[in-house]
């Protein structure tokens, strides 16, 4: 046992520790027998030396080695677009072309989905999750009964199906009510008065015209009677977390800003994979998160989980930086750049020189392309230090 | 007037259109003759070739600057246009001001008010450093939609553009048809139900008198504008149609010269720098020769450069346009020579215009003329200003040298001949100096060229060099070859990542290639069938000291990706630990000393026993244990499976693989770079190089068809299961057929057939292969290296002696082919195994044709997705560089571009370095370990520094510094190389 002295502490106190490190010191001194304050200062400074040893060094081209390090296993990735992710039942856009994909932060993905999280007892009761995906998929006519022309009386009869009527409406009893929604909703969305009989819905063009009522069949077909529109698929699965088994759901189609609204949908912890969805509903921090998360899915996909999160926080930071996510090439980050030899070296060089000599602009030769052009030592490690040679005394320097 | 002095340094590059004025003021010559060469070979004067614009031929004299070709850049002449042509690439912007301006004053067609808002709108937009292009256009359709000049109040017209470089006004003019269309509207038309007009009728809606109505009929007269609106209203026709005017260069340029300055700041165009009536081209500058070389060919012929050739036919033009004007030729033929000195002036900027045809060579080739030579990977910004083509660097195909330190490259001696270091003559390296003159330019360490302290440069021959080597006194320089323990930059391309370039110490060789360490092929991803490798010798101290401290190969050994060691043990190197660790063996003295020959352990351990007749023996453990450091203590799991686990230094159990010393995060390798530094890792992985290969060639190590063959037995089983599969199959496809196929969720009972005949087939592949690997034995070689990870995996043994399996084209079974089946062999609709590229032989059994087909074409499809793959991420990779190339950490820590932007505050919010730490585990500082060593007072003096961070271990020593100082202090006379190695903290 030794006392934490002022000495102690003050030789503790003296090294660029965060608090934590500095603590630990302590109760290491606190539980050991006789440390004298020379020991404890040694034992602090090899502690910081170990600490300032995994620190990046000023001047480290982070930018450039954190490029590479994405860009490297690039050339490991399969082409293969569709794969299984997690999942065996969604086909989910993988590989080179998905992260191609994030980093061009297109406005929709190839392929999207949403992976739904639930709230208490609609995570555990398989009744209750299923009520969710009825709010969630979207229920078309065909699901839900069959649909016959009677050419004779120039009408479109809907039976419906009653089982799945209360399967697919849980919250409503009499199938009847059921029915008269959908009438309704026919109403509305086509315009045509309907008949309702029990579970029986008819109607029919207002003047009898055999291409009319084709042409109503195949609107009808369209309209969505539940569900979100965007979304043609939901799977349910049993997932065993952190927290214990739940019901987790997995849509095909994404429309992230309705289903955080809908009931028993855990809207802290539902995502989905387009990016540009998350930073409309959630805001830029979160979709710095979403690229991170999604681009290291990618990787951990293919394989190349070693890879460290740390260069793709980077990436992620500067396609968030301006507040809006932009994308890495010509019409994102590279084509904003302030100099006009740096935008011309990347891609289109005439017009980049053209618009610079309208607008009368100049290139004060900061950045990195720029120097290599005109071949000065860029501004980046060694280069953005100035050493002078000192001179020093003979003695010392014949060390040997 | 501008200097042809090439600027030493830039300080900045402003852009801006250039004044005609100026293009005159800055001309060395006007240029009038389109002929370069008289008959006797001399340039014309005042031709395209005119020697004021400067020299090409050696030996000649510019007749500007007086400088020799070489020394002079050249100078820009120029070419006096007959008339104004349009400037292609301005056409869009040309369009806009047109369309923005008044026809009359020129004046943009804005109010104050909103000229000033626009104003505004720019200088905030440009303050946020967005795209002022937003603004201007916006400001431009505001402009438009004026129909009146607010300033002066001329009717504004719509400005047509004909791409590329012709503008018309549209006005609404009358018909020439009128009285026709409206004959026509008054008649009716019967189909729609529109009863016909008389002309009375005709009168009475549109209050126009009746007699003039019948004028109008009968084209007597023409309706006046408003008259023709109400005629068009009561009728419902139109009866304009649209004038095209042609505006002529010169008119445009007219236009242009009387925007006033204030109006084009709104446009975005700075107009102290830039002149909407520049675009309008009155003078052509002529390129100096120097920019357009001609060629003389073998026959003696000239040959023109591109650009030469569009100059020849633009001033061909352009004096056939002034005769013809002087002489009074029509307006169409003049017409028609403005339109073609256009297109020449057009194509000599831009020959890749859409719609236009571009101007071709007599070989039918397109020209390449100015913009061609800017854009794209070859262009002047990515080929020759982004990417330098450089002096003193070598390329030839590389080969493996286990007895090389991974630090070091063996160069051939015809490299190490021409590649030279500048050594600064001096009394301390004076002898050498003189020895490598003395030595001459064929002899080995020689030199080549010597300097003298007047800056005469001298080479050194054959025959003089005997007599240099007296006269090179302290103060001269000479350029002497490259020998041992000098450092040089080593690339490999494609350079995807840092570790693609590093630095590595010279070894001059015999024989024609670099030669190096297998250890550090994995950074460079290189082998050895036919790759080649690039050497660049570096010409300056700090270049050297640089190469040496950062960029040498030690100093690579983490990678920044993971954080683990990307350089280690690899393939038979680790099937050498494997086989020394596994079972481990023992070895008498003899054996054990020939093990750990080619390390620096020259006395052996305390035996760890000693057979029957009392001879000590060496375990394999304990030989690896050798070149462990005293102090390691480590305890992982190995790929092979078993707990390995190390204790001060010494290995107790386990076996020592891949997942031990192997590249790409060997555990050992990985920790002794992390804690003992990069010089102690160095040694390791050198060392258990040679300690492998020694044990590899100890026990022998081969592989053959016959240890890729089962016996009888196990043929017999592997075939019953994939019988036994075919027939589940068979099944499967029965019950599909019968309809009693259960559908997956979410899937179409087709795919779900698939996936389930996908999954049986798998299965037997599988338990084939486990039937096949019961029967090999654990020393049978492809076993080990699978299992120590050396080479190859189960999978491979599974095809070569078990069975091949499924076939996949785009992750399905081969569908492909014919109609409704794959080959003819099959019958239509054949859903069974063998007719989808299911191979149910082994490579040892060898497959059928039908199999082999099947098997290409899964190949083929491997081959172009690496090809297609390449592309696709090549192009990924420039992209993500050039987005973040210009992030750099600072001294506070955050992370800025060198706009001093910040994009991060802390590096990965936590500012750990991913050299140092694995991206796979949490980074804890052992407090209580160090609190340890501290107490037990293991170490003082320099190790006690080293440990609390107050001194820095050197990193920049060469390898064999230390021997060849030795040597030198032992003789200093013969070999006295060691004070010639570039070590920067030497004295």
């Amino acid at each position: 046992m030794t006392e934490i002295t002022d000495d102690i502490e003050a030789v503790v106190e003296d090294t660029n520790l965060p608090k934590r490190l500095k603590d630990q010191v302590y109760s290491t001194v606190d539980e050991r027998d006789g440390v004298t304050v020379e020991q404890a200062d040694q034992i602090a400074k090899a502690v910081e030396n170990r600490y300032l040893d995994t620190r990046v060094d000023p001047l480290d081209p982070v930018g450039t080695v954190s490029a590479q390090s994405i860009g490297e296993p690039g050339t490991q990735m399969t082409m293969n677009t569709f794969h299984y992710a997690g999942v065996a039942e969604i086909d989910v856009t993988q590989g080179l072309p998905r992260l191609i994909e994030l980093v061009d932060a297109r406005k929709t993905p190839d392929t999207p989905m949403m992976t739904v999280f639930l709230e208490d007892e609609y995570a555990d009761d398989r009744e209750r999750a299923h009520e969710v995906v009825w709010g969630i998929e979207a229920t078309k006519i065909l699901a839900l009964g069959d649909i016959s022309t009677n050419v004779a009386d120039m009408r479109v009869q809907i039976s419906l199906n009653e089982d799945t009527l209360q399967e697919r409406w849980p919250r409503v009893d009499s199938t009847d009510e059921i029915a008269g929604e959908i009438a309704g909703i026919i109403e509305d969305s086509l315009g045509v008065t309907t008949v309702q009989d029990g579970t029986s819905v008819e109607f029919g063009p207002e003047e009898p015209s055999y291409r009319d009522l084709l042409q109503l069949v195949e609107e009808l077909r369209d309209i969505t009677f539940k569900g979100i529109e965007e979304v043609s698929r939901v799977v349910i699965r049993k997932e065993e977390l952190d927290s214990g088994e739940e019901f987790v759901l997995y849509t095909e189609g994404s429309a992230f800003g309705d289903v955080l609204s809908i009931e028993g949908v855990d809207a802290s912890r539902t995502t989905c994979n387009n990016i540009h969805e998350i930073y409309r509903n959630l805001g830029v921090e979160a979709a710095r998160e979403a690229i991170i998360n999604e681009t290291m899915d990618t990787l951990e996909e293919q394989g190349l989980d070693d890879v460290n999160v740390r260069h793709l926080m980077l990436v992620s930071d500067i396609m968030t930086n301006e507040g809006t996510i932009e994308s890495i090439g010509r019409h994102g980050i590279s084509g904003s750049k302030d100099s006009v030899l740096a935008r011309a070296a990347f891609e289109v060089t005439v017009n980049h020189l053209l618009d610079a000599a309208i607008h009368g602009e100049v290139d004060d030769l900061n950045g990195v392309t720029e120097n290599v052009i005109v071949g000065k030592p860029i501004k980046l490690g060694t280069g953005d230090v100035d050493l002078k040679m000192g001179s020093f005394s003979r003695q010392s320097g014949q060390a040997d | 007037m501008p200097t042809n002095q090439t600027p030493k340094e830039i300080g900045e590059i402003s852009f801006g259109l250039m004044d005609p004025e100026e293009y005159r003021d800055m001309s060395a010559t006007k240029i009038i003759t389109a002929d370069t060469y008289d008959d006797d070979g001399f340039p014309i004067d005042m031709g395209l070739m005119d020697p004021r614009l400067g020299v090409i031929d050696p030996g000649l004299e510019c007749k500007t600057c007086g400088q020799h070709s070489g020394s002079c850049n050249g100078h820009f002449g120029h070419i006096e246009l007959a008339a104004p042509v349009i400037h292609v690439g301005f056409t869009k912007l040309i369009r806009r001001l047109l369309r923005g301006t008044c026809r009359e004053c020129s004046r943009l067609t804005l109010t104050e008010d909103e000229k000033q808002e626009f104003l505004d709108q720019l200088q905030t937009t440009k303050d946020l450093d967005n795209d002022v292009n937003d603004v201007t256009k916006a400001a431009i359709r505001q402009a438009r939609k004026a129909d009146r000049c607010p300033h002066c109040g001329e009717v504004q017209f719509d400005i047509n553009h004909e791409k590329p470089t012709t503008y018309y006004e549209v006005q609404q003019v009358l018909s020439s048809e009128y009285p026709e269309q409206i004959a026509a509207a008054m008649q009716g038309d019967d189909e729609e139900d529109e009863e016909p007009t008389s002309p009375n009728e005709l009168a009475e809606k549109t209050d126009i008198v009746l007699s003039r109505v019948n004028e109008i009929l009968s084209g007597e007269f023409r309706p006046r504008k408003e008259d023709r609106k109400a005629i068009e209203k009561a009728l419902g026709i139109d009866l304009t149609e649209e004038d095209m005017n042609k505006l002529m260069p010169s008119d445009i340029r007219d236009w242009f010269e009387d925007i006033p300055d204030e109006d084009i700041e709104v446009l975005g165009i700075n107009p102290e720098r830039s002149r909407p009536e520049w675009m309008i081209l009155t003078v052509l500058p002529v390129p100096p020769v120097t920019a357009r070389p001609s060629i003389t060919l073998d026959n003696g012929q000239r040959s023109e450069d591109d650009l030469t050739h569009k100059l020849v036919d633009i001033i061909r033009i352009n004096q056939r346009f002034m005769e013809n004007r002087e002489a009074g030729a029509p307006q169409l033929i003049i017409e028609d020579l403005w339109e073609l000195l256009q297109y020449h002036v057009t194509t000599f900027m831009d020959n890749e215009i859409s719609g236009t045809p571009p101007a071709r060579h007599r070989s039918g080739r397109p020209l390449k003329t100015l913009s061609q030579r800017l854009k794209g990977k070859e262009g002047r910004f990515r080929g020759s200003l982004s990417g330098k083509r450089v002096n003193f660097s070598a390329r030839t195909v590389i080969s493996p040298d286990p007895t090389l330190s991974l630090n070091e490259v063996g160069v051939p001696d015809r490299v190490a001949k021409e590649m030279t270091q500048t050594m600064n003559v001096n009394d301390r390296n004076l002898r050498d100096a003189r020895r490598y003159v003395s030595n001459g330019p064929e002899g080995h360490p020689g030199a080549n060229y010597v300097r003298r302290p007047d800056g005469r440069r001298l080479k050194v021959t054959e025959k003089n060099c005997e007599e240099l080597a007296e006269k090179v006194e302290p103060g001269w320089e000479v350029n002497r070859h490259l020998i041992d323990g000098d450092i040089v930059v080593f690339n490999r391309q494609p350079s995807l990542h840092r570790m693609s370039i590093m630095a590595h110490e010279v070894v001059v060789m015999p024989y024609k290639t670099f030669r190096l360490n297998t250890v550090v092929c994995p950074p460079y991803n290189a082998d050895f069938d036919g790759d080649e490798m690039n050497m660049h010798a570096l010409q300056n101290e700090e270049a050297r000291a640089e190469a040496r401290v950062l960029m040498r190969v030690q100093e690579q050994i983490l990678s920044p990706r993971f954080g683990e060691n990307i350089i280690g043990a690899i393939q038979d190197h680790i099937s050498g630990t494997y086989l020394l660790t596994h079972t481990n063996p023992e070895f008498n003295e003899t054996q054990a000393l020939d093990l750990l020959r080619a390390t620096r352990i020259d006395e052996l351990p305390e035996p760890s026993g000693t057979y029957e007749d009392g001879e000590p023996y060496w375990t394999g453990r304990d030989a690896f244990s050798e070149l462990l450091p005293d102090d390691l203590n480590l305890e992982f799991t190995s790929e092979a499976g078993d707990t390995v686990v190390v204790e001060d230094g010494q290995l107790v159990e386990g076996t020592i693989d891949e997942g031990g010393v192997g590249a790409f995060g060997g555990e050992v390798v990985d920790t002794i770079a992390k804690v003992y530094g990069k010089t102690r890792a160095r040694q390791f992985i050198n060392e258990v190089a040679s300690l492998a290969m020694r044990s590899i060639m100890h026990f022998g190590f081969s592989i053959g068809i016959d240890d890729e063959t089962v016996p009888q037995v196990a043929e017999e089983r592997i075939n019953e299961t994939i019988t036994d599969a075919n027939d589940r199959v068979e099944e499967l496809i029965e019950s599909y057929e019968n309809g009693d196929l259960e559908s997956l969720p979410g899937r179409t009972v087709d795919e779900t057939l698939e996936m389930k005949i996908m999954q049986t087939l798998g299965r037997a592949r599988d338990n084939a292969g486990d039937i096949a690997e019961e029967h090999f034995d654990d020393d049978n070689p492809a076993v080990v290296m699978a299992e120590s990870g050396a080479r190859g995996s189960l999978l491979n043994l599974t095809q070569m002696a078990g069975c091949v399996g499924q076939q996949a084209v785009r992750g399905e079974r081969i569908n492909r082919g014919y109609e409704d089946r794959t080959l003819s062999h099959y019958k239509p609709d054949d859903l069974s195994a063998d007719a989808h590229g299911f191979v149910q032989n082994s490579y040892t059994n060898g497959l059928t044709p039908r199999e082999f087909f099947f098997h290409a074409m899964g190949g083929r499809e491997g081959l172009v997705d690496t090809a297609v793959r390449t592309s696709k991420s090549g192009y990924l990779q420039r992209r993500l560089i050039n987005a973040l190339s210009e992030l750099e950490t600072q001294y506070d820590g955050t992370v800025r571009d060198t706009g001093d932007t910040i994009v991060q505050f802390e590096f990965g919010e936590d500012s750990t370095s991913p050299v140092k730490v694995s991206s796979g585990e949490e980074n804890d500082i052992d407090v209580d370990r160090i609190a340890d060593r501290v107490l037990e007072a293991e170490f003082d003096g320099d190790e006690l520094q080293e440990f609390l961070g107050e001194k820095q271990p050197a990193t920049n020593l060469s390898e064999h510094a230390e021997s060849r100082r030795m040597d030198a202090a032992g003789d200093r006379g013969a070999t006295s190389v060691a004070s010639e190695a570039p070590q920067v903290n030497d004295d």
